[in-house]
């Protein structure tokens, strides 16, 4: 049989989702064994047990400075930034994309121009926003702002652009005026569309979030990754970047959920 | 007075004509079906109608008033596909028409209004057959189905004209001729015009009062190519095939029972 054709069966397909994550841990629990084994101090491949305690020191204890759980507080203040910027994004690009999406003037006024303007590097005038908002929360808020509305904004226009012309047609011969349109045919069909375009934007958006906490903060979980580098603290390190990994993860399965969840019809359309 | 009257209409895409010269007076309550050979602009004269496209020359009544510039709600349409709303269920997209009517800024109805309408949506469904649908979505139906639902979508406004682009040419045979005799009843009740676009020749005579055939001239030695004209216009009498049909248990009427031949040469020249 074609390789093509041959698909493993249920459990054998669970053991082989499962297997690259297994091979990376049982990699890394070796390299770091040996390395132990060397030289008791080493910092680069610290063992599970140095990172549970690092963890634990982190996440379980108070900080003796300020009082805090580190963990926690970097959690929610990096969530609250990602989500501000990523909730402005999505309202900004919805009503962009739709409303430049369906009207041909506004397309002529502002499709050359968002494509232009999506162009410019938002790393590269991080500099400016700094200039501008100030080292505050508004300047790390813009930089994800403006690192991923531009894509979903041009997505956006795209998916617009993409409805069935028959559809439009269908709708103004059933009566409905622009708003009704805009209302009844294109948004509940942009919003679906919409959860796909937050989904590829999740990524770019903790990029440039750790970027900006990386750069210019006093909490937060990519400045805690940056502030532990200067000590060499893997153990901190490493699992911060499972935990971000694994709120990513999370927050991706939660979208497709939501997806799935709200728009029932979803799925089945897209099929055709 | 006509309902629909195309007074010499050309039209031409680069240059190039692509229909040229059409006259068709489309009475009241008729049933026009247009045939003729694949491109040669028997969708951009439906589009045409829909104020989809604009003709290039001539013009086009609707009740003796020039076109609206878009499409308006006293023309229906039903397409081959995508003709109905992938995200609403068959219950909703045929309570959308009437939301649209009735609720003029938000599309919506609620309460009370709701409800009504919905009881007239699920008299339209039970018309076209699909009662038991209403809580599917669209993705879930058969093509036929499908296309029962958007003419049932089409016509619960009750539309001046429908106009349909090979509405059923992607059924299987059974299904059509279900669908036929849905079409020929609904037609009947509503007293509707119709105009529709076939390649079924037999549908065209089995469904329509009328049959107008389109044809392009051969393409010239230079390779230059004229616009589509009409070629025919065949009155099929109506009361004839309805009597034809009753004498037939099944109607398997693949001919035209009487039909009166009108050349159009004469307007194809003038
Ligand atoms: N938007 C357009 N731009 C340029 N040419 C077009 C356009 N629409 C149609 N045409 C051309 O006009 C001609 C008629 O097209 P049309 O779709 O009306 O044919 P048709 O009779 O409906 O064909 P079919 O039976 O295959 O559906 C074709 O040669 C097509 O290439
Ligand atoms: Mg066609």
């Amino acid at each position: 049989m074609r390789l093509i054709n041959r698909h493993p069966n249920p459990r054998l397909a669970r053991v082989l989702t499962a297997s690259p994550f297994v091979a990376v841990a049982v990699v890394y629990v070796i390299a770091s064994t040996i390395r132990h084994a060397a030289n008791p101090d080493d910092k680069l491949l610290p063992t599970i047990a140095q990172m549970g305690a690092a963890m634990w020191r982190m996440a379980a204890q108070q900080d003796m400075e300020s009082g805090d759980y580190l963990m926690l507080n970097d959690t929610i203040v990096s969530l609250q930034r990602l989500l501000l910027g990523l909730g402005i994004s999505l309202a900004v690009s919805f009503a962009i994309g739709v409303s430049v999406g369906m009207i041909p003037y506004l397309k002529r006024l502002f499709v050359p121009f968002i494509n232009a303007f999506s162009m410019v590097p938002p790393l590269a005038i991080l500099p400016i926003l700094f200039i501008v908002a100030g080292i505050g929360e508004t300047a790390k808020v813009s930089l994800i702002v403006l690192g991923t509305a531009p894509y979903m904004i041009r997505d956006l226009i795209l998916r617009v652009e993409e409805l069935p012309r028959p559809q439009i047609i269908k709708a103004q011969t059933l009566g409905a005026g622009d708003w009704q349109i805009a209302l009844r045919v294109v948004v509940p069909q942009m919003l679906p569309r919409l959860i796909d375009s937050l989904r590829l934007s999740l990524g770019p958006a903790w990029l440039y979030l750790i970027s900006a906490e990386a750069i210019a903060a006093e909490n937060g979980l990519g400045y805690r990754i940056f502030l532990v580098r200067r000590y060499f603290a893997m153990d901190i390190i490493l699992p911060y970047v499972a935990w971000i990994t694994l709120l990513a993860f999370f927050a991706d399965l939660g979208l497709r959920w939501l997806q799935h969840a709200a728009f029932p019809w979803f799925a089945g359309a897209r099929a055709q | 007075m006509s309902v629909l009257a195309v007074r010499d209409v050309w039209k031409l895409y680069h240059g190039r004509p692509v229909l040229e010269r059409i006259n068709a007076e489309i009475g009241e309550g008729s049933f026009v079906a247009v045939v003729g050979p694949s491109g040669c602009g028997k969708t951009t004269f439906l589009r045409m109608l829909m104020s989809e496209e604009r003709p290039d020359r001539g013009a086009i009544l609707l009740d003796g008033l020039p076109l609206p510039l878009e499409p308006t709600h006293d023309r229906g349409v039903v397409f081959q596909r995508y003709s109905v709303f992938p995200h609403l269920t068959v219950l909703g997209n045929v309570v959308l028409p009437l939301e649209f009517a009735r609720s003029r800024r938000l599309g919506k109805l609620f309460g009370i209004a709701k409800q009504r309408a919905e009881e007239e949506a699920r008299t339209m469904l039970e018309d076209v057959g699909l009662t038991g649908a209403a809580p599917l979505y669209p993705a879930a139906l058969s093509g036929g189905m499908q296309q029962r639902l958007a003419l049932a979508q089409a016509l619960i406004r009750r539309p001046r004209v429908l106009l349909l682009d090979e509405p059923f040419s992607a059924l299987d045979p059974g299904t059509r001729a279900d669908i036929h005799a849905l079409m020929k009843r609904l037609w009947r009740e509503t007293q509707m015009t119709i105009v529709m676009v076939t390649h079924d020749i037999s549908e065209a005579f089995r469904l329509g009062t009328r049959v107008l055939v389109f044809e392009r001239p051969p393409v010239q030695p230079d390779g230059a190519q004229g616009g589509a004209v009409v070629t025919h216009d065949i009155k099929v009498h109506e009361r004839n095939i309805d009597k034809l049909q009753s004498r037939r248990a099944t109607p398997t009427g693949d001919g035209p029972g009487a039909v009166s031949v009108t050349s159009r040469d004469d307007l194809a020249t003038a």
